[in-house]
């Protein structure tokens, strides 16, 4: 049975990476046709506007493929994880039908709204229809958290006669601590990818020498949000979301920091391979005591480190996880770095003129995705070998009678499916970019 | 409790068929009233706005039906694993073709999609008709209250089940024609000119279609599923429901006669299906899922529910985020298609 695991965990992760790509970026444009809306509405100028149009048609087509890519998410867990919805499915099936309930109605139907009826609404209505795109998006990606948080850190539970854990407490599901932090953490990344997409393609704009009242728009406001929200990706967003982990996978944060002996003032690991099978890294270069001080707050507190817990424990890719933790962090340093830099010289107003902090501005664009996605890999394989951590191994999981030919053939199915979709999806953001925005506001 | 949620469901459910329901049915016949890309895009132009938020109600059913009914979900799902999986696929590919075909104006690319959609569309309705065929047949549990459908086995009803067997592919083809008709009553009413035209001219033939399929399924389903014949029989009020849906199927044929009546003939539509559906639900019930292996492994509504607090709980949040929804519904139609956007039409001309 084990094949058929292995092929599950396969398409779910792929099926929810390749999802992933779109929401990321149309919950943080969200935030951002926000903000556009509002300076049109204070100043009266409709530069804005256009602006915020352009946008809108980007976000439209990440929109139609988020609820495209959506809906399996949502089928996956009944088809191939029935022994976990089964279980669990009384407690998690609350935020997941809440997210259809509240967040999708609302998005689906003001969404048509500040596409199509910006002229019937006048500015006010279509200033409130932007605010309702952004909290139904927001809203949904906070009940999908509040379900990976219960995966993560389950609360609020009882387990029923049957071997099924039933909801106790509505709220403490919702308010799950795990929850708030991850939500944080996980926003501000969303904002951090729709700030680089808006600064790249101002930076493109200004590069191409087109556009360029809007690309210096792009450009300004990209770096200014994606700054704040970098920095506040690092702390306390980061820091909570890692002393979470420290307090409750401790086995978790020992893999991800590639920590195989406990000990006291634990360095923390800049570079090095973890060599699983002999319990130790080759060519580490470490900072000393910085993992106890950034988990303990204190430099000379001890770390427990793989060793201190039973090996059936041990999360089962240890070196992916490594990894994805430290492409996560390393990415995140630099983000910050480059828009510290880039928000001098905007200060010093040489940003526009600065081609090769276009130039990275520009290149830059993949990375935040890269980011995110290795930040989940974190979440989740460190979740391992857990699907509900304490609760319920990822191999009770499964779809008992479903055989791993019938998963392999939905696997490749969604394999070709999705490229045809990525293909697709690149022609026509490439075609919108070309359009540029004064294209749009003559539509 | 777990009656009331039975029914939420349920009419969950048919709301979203309603309403998804005239959009395949567009999809389907598109090509057949649509003679040049200026109809087609008249006739796209009827459900472009409208089908992702009919969509919705697909997730939002699915979600509802996850937390009421955790097992059944986990049951189903899994067990119709490769026809679920194909649905999804074809959702993808039918979304992506409405979605983009409007993008780029060229007579290579419009074309394409507007085959796939067409294609895409008409699969959708048979797999659901298929769906509603095998839940009603009931499928083969084991003790553990799971079971796993092939495509097909040798296409008999038995305990040998494949998704498709004679009685499913009979519901199917049912579901195809009557979904037909509600997407070609949908384009009658939307439109104006040679493609009402056709669209009332395919609805009138779908229509026959439709009364035929629809007298052929019931006599199949008595016959394959004696459970319903037998809720009919015990709680005879339910025949109401049946009632109601020959009444929606006169309705389609008296308001067809005139092209001024095409908007009462796609609401007699709608109350046709809303009376197949519930005869349905009324029938099957107290089953949500029939056992082709014995009827203790059944599942019903009593051993497939989440606990009580849940059910509670969730009957509140449910209430409040249904007003809501129906509150933004309400303000969208009036926005496109209320007194405001007919003023707003007669400025711009």
């Amino acid at each position: 049975m084990s094949g058929a695991l292995d092929v599950h965990r396969l398409q779910f992760a792929f099926t929810v990476t390749f999802h992933y790509i779109f929401p990321q970026l149309t919950m943080g444009l969200a935030l951002l046709m926000l903000i556009l809306k509002t300076i049109a509405l204070k100043t009266g100028d409709e530069h804005y506007n256009n602006a915020a149009r352009f946008w809108a048609r980007i976000f439209g087509i990440n929109f139609a493929l988020g609820v495209v890519t959506g809906i399996p998410m949502e089928f996956q867990f009944g088809t191939n994880w029935a022994a976990f919805s089964r279980a669990a499915g009384g407690v998690i099936g609350q935020p997941l039908a809440m997210e259809g309930i509240f967040s999708f109605f609302l998005e689906s139907s003001f969404l048509g709204l500040f596409l199509f009826g910006e002229k019937r609404l006048g500015r006010i209505g279509h200033w409130f229809s932007a605010l309702a795109v952004f909290i139904g998006s927001w809203l949904s990606g906070y009940l999908i958290i509040a379900t990976n948080a219960w995966m993560q850190h389950p609360v609020g539970y009882q387990m029923g006669p049957n071997g099924e854990i039933m909801l106790a407490s509505f709220w403490k599901l919702i308010l799950n601590p795990w929850a708030l932090w991850q939500y944080a953490h996980n926003m501000s990344a969303a904002v951090i990818t729709g700030s680089f997409v808006m600064a790249a393609t101002g930076a493109f704009y200004l590069l191409s020498q087109r556009h360029i009242e809007y690309a210096k728009t792009f450009v300004r406001l990209g770096v200014i949000v994606g700054l704040i929200a970098s920095c506040a990706q690092l702390f306390p967003t980061g820091d909570e979301q890692g002393r979470m982990v420290a307090d409750n996978q401790p086995a978790t944060l020992a893999a991800m920091e590639g920590l195989f002996q406990t000990q006291r003032s634990a360095p923390i690991l800049i570079l090095g391979q973890p060599d699983v099978e002999n319990q130790r890294l080759e060519n580490p270069i470490e900072v000393p005591s910085m993992l106890s001080f950034l988990t303990y707050r204190q430099w000379n507190s001890e770390v427990r480190g793989l060793d201190a817990f039973p090996r059936s424990d041990w999360p089962d890719k240890i070196p992916l996880l490594y990894f994805s933790y430290h492409i996560m962090v390393g990415l995140g340093t630099l983000f910050i770095a480059l828009l510290v830099f880039a928000a001098f010289l905007l200060w010093r107003g040489r940003l526009y003129h600065s081609k090769p902090m276009l130039w990275a501005l520009m290149v830059a664009v993949p990375f935040p995705y890269i980011a995110t996605t290795a930040g989940w890999i974190t979440a989740e394989v460190g979740r391992q070998p857990w699907l509900i951590y304490g609760l319920m191994r990822t191999s009770a999981g499964i779809s008992p009678l479903v055989s791993s030919g019938s998963a392999w053939f939905t696997l490749i199915g969604f394999l070709g499916m999705y490229g045809v979709l990525a293909i697709l999806f690149l022609f026509l953001i490439y075609r919108e970019v070309e359009h540029g925005p004064e294209a749009a506001d003559a539509a | 409790m777990t009656t009331l949620w039975y029914w939420l469901i349920a009419v969950m459910i048919a709301v979203y068929v309603l309403l998804d329901g005239f959009d395949l049915g567009a999809g389907i016949i598109h090509p057949y009233v649509a003679r040049n890309d200026a109809e087609c895009k008249q006739a796209l132009a009827t459900i472009g706005p409208v089908w992702d938020g009919n969509e919705v109600w697909l997730l939002a059913a699915g979600g509802t039906l996850y937390f009421a009914f955790p097992a059944l979900y986990a049951s189903g799902f899994s067990g119709f694993y490769l026809p679920l999986i194909i649905v999804l696929w074809l959702l993808i590919l039918r979304g992506i073709s409405i979605e983009f075909r409007s993008h780029i104006d060229s007579p290579v690319w419009s074309p394409l999609w507007d085959f796939l959609f067409s294609f895409s569309s008409a699969l959708l309705a048979i797999f659901y008709g298929a769906a509603l065929g095998n839940v009603v047949r009931g499928v083969p549990l084991n003790a553990n209250g799971y079971f796993f459908e092939p495509l097909w086995t040798n296409f008999r009803v038995g305990t040998n089940n494949g998704i498709l067997d004679w009685y499913t592919v009979l519901v199917g083809l049912a579901a195809y024609l009557v979904l037909t008709m509600h997407g070609a009553l949908w384009v009658a009413w939307t439109t104006d000119g040679a493609v009402k035209e056709r669209a009332r001219q395919a609805a009138k033939w779908a229509w026959a279609g439709a009364g035929i399929f629809s007298v052929l399924i019931s006599a199949a389903t008595f016959w394959v599923q004696p459970h319903v014949l037998e809720s009919f029989q015990e709680r005879p009020y339910g025949w109401a429901l049946p009632l109601i849906a020959i009444a929606g199927l006169t309705g389609v044929y008296w308001f067809l006669r005139s092209p001024e009546t095409s908007g009462k003939a796609f609401v007699a539509s709608c109350v046709f299906l809303l009376g197949m559906l519930t005869s349905v639900v009324f029938g099957v019930y107290p089953y949500v899922l029939p056992s082709s292996t014995g009827e203790g492994y059944a599942l019903t509504i009593h051993n497939a529910s989440a606990g009580a607090y849940g059910l509670k709980i969730g009957l509140i949040w449910w209430a409040i985020g249904m007003t809501l929804a129906a509150a933004y519904f309400t303000f969208v139609y009036r926005q496109f298609f209320g007194r405001a956007a007919r003023k707003a039409a007669q400025a711009n001309h």
